[in-house]
């Protein structure tokens, strides 16, 4: 047992979950493990929540206003998450304001401050011009309440601060928000795709790495970030109305008794228009994503660089099933043919939204993971095994019970932010 | 609203930028110049020198307090065996650290491949460390500038400033860099700078019985080893990647990666 | 509210980042860095005191003259003696006394045969270790500090 716990304290960081096989260079083991791998995840759900949104926003896609509304709120929830990988992995976390303080800009980490920051002020600007008209009457609502119990007079402080002094809610202030709205979504889109471009770049950009340096790189991380992102939304769009009409129909929880509450019927309806058209953009993009993927792809086969002979061994055999069958297959082609068949419903799209979710983790892994696969000897290779039962700190931050944490955290978040920030508004409530 | 908001917007911005522009405060290099005489080190390895004692390993994880027990090294030497019979087998049990004391080659996960005498091509072993690029790619990619190349031409780490993101490990084709498995940051071989600047050899240098490992001024014309890297056949690894490393090789096998 | 942030991050920054942070010869890309790193580097203690042939005869011989003497420069002598004995910069004040490794996979680090006809390893003398006197140190029968053949035990 002593013995054990000496061989983990001198335990490289990377040995507990790599096993070496052949000949790698003794210094290497897979040190970006799944953390690395969720946090490209987690941006692209950000990045592809926002594009959704701005669909609504920027080119004025009527159908598509309250999933517009909910992606919005739901990308909201998902930003602070973006920073918990990073913060999971990092060997020295509480150095990590280093990247803000001395930032590097040679490097493409360094943008990571700035660009996060830049797009978190963008989504709160835009979620405040949405919701204003709501905090104001929020506000006036709890202010006119003659007994107010103790939360309640949080909420007035709350609602009250929210405001930020602008308690104009007339036609004209509305219409003003309206269009302020538009031009922050339209300055949004191309932060988004910066905040996940570069995402692309950190790996597209490291020569060293035979299986990550494509110029394509960041292109295809943004298409598919974006298909996550579209996805995730019309999963959750979905889940949360489906608890709507739960609540709707058994009358629990506060606006569902409300007199003017929408039916259940009403909130089908809504449900449908706005899948539908949420799910075109999502295969626009599926195709795009994918045809970069299967063009890179062809490329290296057809040039067969000094790195094909260990890429091909990694692709087409140590890797197969993975790539093609999990990515490709089930993750692409699958939820694909669901969706485009005729008598498209909720139901399948919902059912493709969960297999593209897949597929599309499935593509971080296998190009973070799949990077490491194999040695800069390129005579030997790297099994990655995800730490399950965490027998120290690394193995927790770095291991499945790490990652679930992640992943489960915007859930949380929304929960929280939906109290201030309903997703789901009556019309005369919204801005827009 | 629409316009305070914008105005409010660009004062954020502004000031935001402020932040990163603030870091960009340059040393002035002729300040630096003048101080220093020229030097820029440079490494050379002769492989046809080297027999695999592997006393420069354990003289670097000593000197330089790498845990014996870890897998991790600043230095290592590999072993190449061709066989007559057309394969080429390449291992480094430990990164080398007790030396070859066995002919079968170590495949990793408990593997070994015994090869007969007779079978036996040629067969060479190749130390190798960190080459201080010229142009490192590790340097670029730290995203908090946490490692550099000093002007005498050392790439080091700066323990207390590195954040522990592995960018460099990544991006370094040498595998040269690794973290550090107490300190939790990221380290490599710093030819040993501590021992330069009181006139003493690096710890593996000294260490070699043999003379495979030299090192010296590459920009002083009467150095050994510049004469050597002026007048001589010498190589360098994975060249293709443009970093100009500054660790040059005698004898090294097209294989050699 | 902004630009209060604003300016107490720049504060806060102001505190926080050691004021020699620039960038040296090589530029931004290359050396981008805090200058009082190189010094950190610079009074690290070293460990090996020896450098070089001369100094190894010189320092280690001015106690151990016998020893150092009785080294052959063609054999053993070219080995420098903190190889096998460890560091010594600061021997006979820290350590004391210096390891001696009578192991024998010190010796087979050298003395393995291998039949590696293209290295200079050709040039050294090996036993196979699974056959030659197994289980014995190599020092029973072998001086290390003068290893010819005739002056066996």
């Amino acid at each position: 047992m002593v013995g054990q716990l000496a061989q983990h304290a001198m335990e490289v960081h990377g040995e507990a979950w790599t096993i070496k096989e052949l000949f790698t260079l003794p210094n290497e083991e897979i040190y970006w493990s799944i953390q690395i791998v969720m946090y490209p995840f987690m941006t692209g759900l950000v990045a592809g929540a926002f594009v959704l949104s701005s669909l609504y926003h920027v080119f004025g896609i009527e159908k598509l206003k309250e999933i517009a509304r909910f992606s919005l709120v739901f990308s909201f929830a998902l930003l602070p998450v973006a920073m918990m990988p990073l913060l999971l992995h990092l060997q020295q976390p509480f150095r990590g304001i280093n990247v803000m303080m001395t930032p590097h800009f040679t490097s493409a980490i360094a943008a990571f401050g700035f660009v996060f920051s830049t797009y978190g002020c963008i989504v709160a600007t835009e979620l405040w011009l949405v919701y204003r008209k709501y905090f104001v009457q929020t506000a006036l609502a709890l202010k006119a309440q003659k007994n107010r119990s103790s939360i309640d007079g949080m909420r007035l402080l709350l609602f009250t601060a929210l405001t930020l002094g602008a308690w104009d809610i007339s036609d004209e202030a509305v219409e003003k928000d309206h269009k302020a709205c538009k031009i922050m979504a339209g300055i949004g889109i191309p932060v988004a795709c910066f905040l996940h471009g570069y995402a692309g770049f950190i790996f597209g950009s490291v020569k060293a790495n035979a299986l990550w340096m494509t110029p394509l790189m960041p292109v295809i991380f943004i298409c598919s970030a974006v298909v996550s992102g579209v996805a995730l939304c019309i999963l959750s769009y979905v889940v949360v109305q489906e608890i709507r009409k739960f609540m709707a129909s058994r009358k629990i929880s506060r606006w569902a008794n409300d007199p003017n509450a929408p039916t259940v019927e009403q909130l089908e309806g809504a449900k449908h228009v706005e899948v539908m058209i949420a799910s075109n953009y999502l295969m626009y993009f599926m195709i795009a994503a994918l045809t970069l993927e299967i063009l890179d792809l062809i490329f290296r086969g057809y040039t067969q660089v000094k790195s094909w002979d260990i890429l091909r061994e990694v692709i087409m055999e140590r890797d197969f099933f993975k790539i093609f069958i999990m990515q490709y297959a089930i993750g692409n082609v699958l939820p694909f043919l669901i969706m485009v068949l005729p008598g498209r419903t909720v139901r399948r799209t919902t059912i493709a939204t969960v297999l593209v979710l897949f597929g599309v983790f499935m593509m971080r892994y296998n190009v973070v993971i799949g990077g490491q696969a194999f040695s800069l000897s390129f005579s030997g290779f790297m099994d990655y095994s995800l730490p399950i039962i965490p027998h120290n700190i690394e193995t927790f931050k770095e291991g499945l019970f790490g990652a679930l944490t992640v992943a489960a955290t915007p859930f949380v978040l929304f929960y929280f932010i939906n109290k201030v920030m309903p997703a789901f508004l009556k019309e005369e409530e919204s801005t827009h | 609203m629409e316009r305070r908001e914008f105005l409010k917007k660009c004062v954020m911005v502004i000031a935001g930028a402020s932040v990163p522009l603030s870091a960009l405060t340059l040393i002035d290099p002729k300040k630096v110049l003048a101080a220093n005489p020229d030097i820029q080190w440079a490494f050379l390895v002769d492989t046809n020198k080297c027999v695999g004692c592997g006393f420069c390993v354990k003289a670097c994880k000593t000197e330089n307090d790498i845990p014996l027990e870890a897998n991790v090294t600043r230095t290592w030497v590999e072993r190449y065996v061709y066989t007559k019979d057309d394969r080429r087998y390449v291992d480094s049990p430990k990164g080398a650290l007790n030396g070859y004391t066995e002919a079968r080659i170590d495949l990793g996960k408990g593997e070994f491949k015994e090869i007969d005498k007779e079978n036996v091509g040629k067969a060479f072993f190749v130390p190798k460390l960190c080459n201080h690029c010229s142009s490192p790619a590790c340097t670029q990619v730290c995203p908090v500038g946490a490692t550099y190349k000093t002007d005498d031409g050392v790439v080091l780490v700066d323990r207390k400033w590195c954040i522990g993101c592995g960018y460099c490990i990544m991006a370094c084709p040498y595998a040269a860099r690794f973290f550090h498995p107490v300190l939790k940051v990221a380290d490599k071989c710093t030819f040993c700078y501590h021992r330069l600047s009181k006139g003493l050899d690096s710890a593996c240098v000294n260490a070699c019985p043999f003379g495979a490992r030299k090192m010296g001024n590459i920009h002083d014309k009467n150095d050994p080893i510049t004469q050597i890297i002026m007048n001589e056949r010498v190589g360098v690894l994975k060249d293709e990647f443009g970093t100009k490393p500054q660790a040059f090789y005698i004898g090294l096998a097209q294989e050699v990666r | 509210m902004v630009i209060a942030f604003v300016v107490a991050l720049l504060v806060f920054r102001f505190f926080y980042v050691p004021n020699d942070f620039g960038s040296g010869k090589r530029g931004f890309m290359y050396s981008f860095h805090r200058k009082s790193n190189e010094m950190e580097w610079k009074n690290q203690p070293a460990k090996y005191g020896t450098s070089g042939r001369e100094r190894m005869h010189e320092y280690c011989s001015a106690c151990h003259g016998a020893i150092v003497k009785l080294r052959s420069e063609k054999l053993h002598g070219v080995i420098p003696c903190e190889d096998c004995h460890g560091p010594a910069m600061n021997h006979p004040e820290n350590p004391e006394k210096l390891n001696i490794d009578r192991r024998r996979e010190l010796c087979l680090r050298c003395h393995t045969d291998l039949p590696y006809t293209t290295s200079e390893r050709k040039r050294i003398p090996g036993i196979n270790p699974k056959t030659h006197n197994t289980g014995i140190e190599c020092v029973k029968c072998h001086n290390p500090h003068n290893p010819s053949l005739e002056g066996m035990k």
